[in-house]
């Protein structure tokens, strides 16, 4: 490579506070009560409702929109958190293009469904502002289970447990509660601290115990867990980050996009954080997505995901993409990093080849590359936990009702095998999960 | 183009669009706006002694609202003309004189004495307006005082203060009827009694809207009280459409000339009336929900239909439907209909399916194979049009006749003679044939 290029360009400050402001608002503003009427009236009560089918967490989408029409929205926003604890949340970060909102059938009618994931949030926001009880404890039962992982999956299956009487705790390695609602979902989708804020609310219900900085594999073992409750969840979700398959592949310059995101939704002054001037992101999920469009509002100049297969094979939802193409970002298909060019230490550009035709090859400068191909439970930091759970494809194994395969331990969340890395998803297998142990609790 | 105008006892009017006797034809000003915009004619808001009615100072209107806050239904606690009965005369004349094409009609409400008519009538008559409309239909506040429904509800004092109005007048007289009675025939055969020249209907029906849901109090409500107020808007055209057909058709009244009022808002509502036996129609509820400017809609879509059917003038479609109207017992019950839903139309919401299942025939599918599926069983549908009153898409669920064949529901042979409950084995009052 030329070395008569510029000092490469990251620093803090690109943009003013008031541009950050700006760009990191609401990404879907909240509906004014005149928008929700008019939406909800849209809604056609469908028997048998295919929305509802679509949702993970199976709310009874037809009848919360109906008591939104009739002004209970109390009775509204219980609909919905009594199957989804997360309904806050997840009116926020559900992709509802692919979820309820494609099954909506005035796509058929009109091409344009019913707004249910604002609605969603119309009938919640009210319940999370005044912190209103919906829901109480039954009589104690006296039994205890270690929820191990304080994310979606671990706190929707905490708050079922503890709402049908059993005493969780919840054993959460980070500071705070909340997992990726908390240190992962891009900023725009969640803002003025509302993961922190559902977390409280959930707690609020009262008989959950927090055990944080607590760390299963490192400060207690799964057998001591076992030995000392009357049931485990395993919701410890995916720590690990996949690599590139490069050789020295972690040069300074390279950010694996999770720990970006990580500190961006720590950080109260985003204009503190050091952004490149030019920034690539590898990947093709929800993950490329959001670190390309914070990076972009955060003030990059060039932000380009590349990925190796078409379009229509991302993960993220074509919804997704087109947001982050309207916000600046490039994306370039059919193509994998093949070699970092290091200088003075630190990235400086990649080379990419054609996954399609052989030898085609093209560079780009860089300052910032971003890594998100996926993460991946981190075994290795789990103490032998692997060892006595059945895997498949490197993730738990699991039945219907979310019990592993051996006895007295259930798992939820993106840990297991066929899980969707959907917030929504993780709250159902923990509420599964609650049930099922449920059942045994009282059966035995 | 077809002919818009109406003759209407004589009185003519370039189109059949009056506004009825209420809010917006109480003062010259709204009147001009009204004829400016294009309304054919007006029912002068009601005239009555002097000194004038007072009017509540607080809420005057009430609504229901259906999908987006659309107006279904609308009452009003309003009384007659509050204005000075002098005020209103002049104003009338000077209306008169400045739009000469277009109907004026005075609606006027006065005590169950002669006197009172024979005082009254000539000084209204001297305005040059076209006709007199008698409101024995207000049910709230005027009818307190023995007039309004009060006198509607009772055709001797129908036919009485009928009489004596045409008695003195020289112009036509409209008599202007309560819906708040069983059976509108005999109000209707005592206002031609009476020798009045025509009847217009309905009037508004008593109603109360709501409760204030904080207060627990009636809503709307003056200083926490209120009192039932008069219901119109297209929630009443049902009702409106039931008394005007009866009238049209009933022996003893059919041939009286009819104004039709009752939820008008666009010009559907007015081919209902029309062909149902009214030869003008008379509009408030609209005009007070969205403006005159309706008139557009309702003078052009008229004129586009009646050119889709061939009809020159309005008059060719007055009482088209009338012989369609009949009563239970002669409709023929050989006769087979059953839903179909048409599949490229279904958008799978299954409400067809889950009324039917909950409340009527279990007659509608909603699996077939394992897949979501909307399709009618013949064997148990009725052809009641249910499903077709709830579908949300437009014609996606029509009826169809069964012209041949078995009706699969009760193997009886479709046959094409006519049998009706007159004839029916199970009626114990069967004709003998």
């Amino acid at each position: 490579m030329a070395s008569n290029k510029p000092a490469p360009d990251v620093h803090a400050g690109r943009l003013s506070d008031a541009e950050i402001t700006a760009n990191f608002a609401d990404m879907h503003p909240p509906l004014t009560p005149s928008e929700a009427i008019i939406d909800a009236d849209r809604c056609y009560f469908c028997y048998d409702a295919p929305c509802t089918t679509a949702c993970p967490t199976g709310i009874d989408i037809p009848s919360f929109i109906q008591k939104i029409r009739s002004g209970n929205l109390k009775g509204s926003a219980q609909t919905i958190l009594e199957e989804n604890i997360m309904g806050g949340m997840c009116a926020r970060v559900c992709p509802t293009e692919v979820l309820c909102e494609q099954a909506c059938v005035r796509n058929a009618h009109e091409d344009r469904p019913v707004r249910i994931g604002l609605l969603q949030r119309y009938a919640t926001d009210p319940i999370f502002r005044d912190n209103t009880s919906l829901f109480e404890r039954a009589p104690a039962t006296g039994r205890k289970v270690a929820v191990v992982g304080g994310g979606p999956a671990g706190l929707s299956c905490a708050h079922r447990l503890a709402m049908l009487g059993h005493s969780p705790t919840v054993f959460e390695p980070k500071e705070k509660l909340g997992g990726l609602n908390e240190y992962g979902i891009a900023a725009y989708k969640t803002p003025d601290d509302f993961a922190a804020r559902e977390v409280e609310y959930i707690l609020g219900l009262g008989g959950i115990e927090v055990r944080a900085g607590v760390a299963l594999g490192r400060d207690v073992s799964l057998a001591e867990l076992r030995k000392q409750y009357d049931a485990v969840f395993l919701g410890f979700g995916l720590a690990g980050v996949n690599g590139l398959g490069l050789d020295h592949e972690q040069p300074p310059g390279v950010v694996n996009a999770v720990d970006y995101i990580a500190a961006l939704r720590q950080e109260q002054s985003k204009a503190r954080l050091p952004v490149g001037r030019k920034v690539i992101v590898i990947g093709g999920g929800m993950t490329a997505i959001d670190i390309a469009v914070q990076s972009k509002a955060l003030g990059a100049e060039q932000v380009t995901i590349v990925y190796r297969r078409g379009q229509e094979h991302m993960n993220a939802s074509q919804y997704e993409q087109e947001f982050a193409q309207i916000r600046g970002v490039t994306v370039r298909l059919w193509s994998k990093p093949r070699e970092l060019f290091v200088e003075d230490g630190r990235v400086r550009a990649v080379e990419f080849e054609s996954t399609r035709t052989a030898g085609e090859t093209y560079v780009l400068e860089v300052d910032v590359l971003f890594k998100a191909i996926g993460q991946r439970v981190l075994w290795e930091s789990l103490a032998g936990t692997a060892q006595i759970l059945e895997l498949e494809k490197d993730r738990i194994r699991v039945d219907a009702e979310r019990r592993t395969s051996i006895a007295g331990v259930w798992a939820g969340g993106d840990c297991i095998a066929g899980g969707k890395d959907l917030t929504v998803s993780a709250v159902q297998d923990g509420k599964l999960a609650a049930l099922s142990i449920d059942k045994l609790l009282r059966g035995s | 183009m077809a002919d818009l105008t109406t003759t209407f006892l004589g009185i003519k009017s370039p189109n059949p669009f009056w506004l009825a006797s209420a809010p917006p034809t109480d003062k010259a000003y709204n009147v001009n706006r009204a004829f400016e915009a294009g309304w054919g004619g007006v029912v002068w808001k009601t005239l009555g002694e002097d000194p004038p009615i007072v009017n509540v100072n607080g809420p005057r209107y009430g609504a229901i609202h259906g999908n987006d806050r659309r107006v279904i239904g609308f009452n009003n606690i309003e009384l007659i003309t509050d204005r000075p009965l002098a005020t209103n005369l002049r104003e009338i004349r000077e209306i008169k004189r400045d739009w000469p094409d277009r109907a004026l009609i005075v609606s006027v409400m006065l005590p169950m004495n002669e006197q009172s008519w024979a005082k009254y009538v000539p000084m209204i008559e001297d305005t040059g307006a076209d006709g007199l409309e008698l409101n024995f239909g207000c049910p709230h506040g005027m009818s307190e005082r023995g007039m309004g429904s009060a006198v509607g509800q009772v055709p001797e004092y129908i036919q009485q203060a009928a009489a004596w109005c045409k008695k003195v007048a020289r112009v036509p007289v409209i008599v202007k009827l309560t819906p708040n009675i069983t059976n509108i025939l005999p109000a209707a055969k005592a206002a031609k009694d009476g020798g009045a020249d025509a009847v217009s209907l309905i009037n508004t029906l008593n109603s109360i809207m709501r409760v204030d849901y904080d207060a627990l109090t009636i809503y709307p409500a003056t200083d926490g009280k209120g009192s039932h107020g008069g219901y119109c808007g297209p929630a009443v055209k049902p009702i409106a459409l039931h008394m005007v057909a009866e009238i049209a058709r009933s022996r003893a009244t059919a041939g009286l000339p009819i104004s039709g009022i009752g939820g008008i808002t666009d010009w559907r509502d007015a081919v209902d009336f029309l062909a149902l036996g009214a030869t003008t129609v008379q509009v408030c509820t609209a005009a007070m929900v969205y403006g005159f400017k309706i008139i557009d809609d309702l003078v052009d879509g008229l004129d586009n239909y009646l050119d889709k059917k061939g009809f020159a003038s309005v008059h060719e479609l007055v009482g088209k439907a009338v012989p369609s109207v009949t009563d239970w017992q002669y409709l023929n019950l050989n006769h087979v209909d059953k839903a179909f839903i048409d599949q490229d139309l279904c958008i799978k919401c299954g409400r067809c399916h889950i009324v039917c299942e909950d409340t009527s025939h279990q007659a509608i599918t909603a699996t077939v194979n394992g897949a979501r599926h909307f399709e009618v069983i013949d064997a148990e549908c009725v052809g009641c049009n249910l499903c077709v009153s709830v579908c949300p898409v437009e014609n996606c669920i029509t009826m169809r006749p069964m012209t041949s064949g078995t009706d699969p529901r009760t193997g009886r042979t479709i046959t094409r003679e006519k049998a009706d409950w007159t004839t029916h084995p199970n009626n114990p009052g069967r004709r003998q044939t």
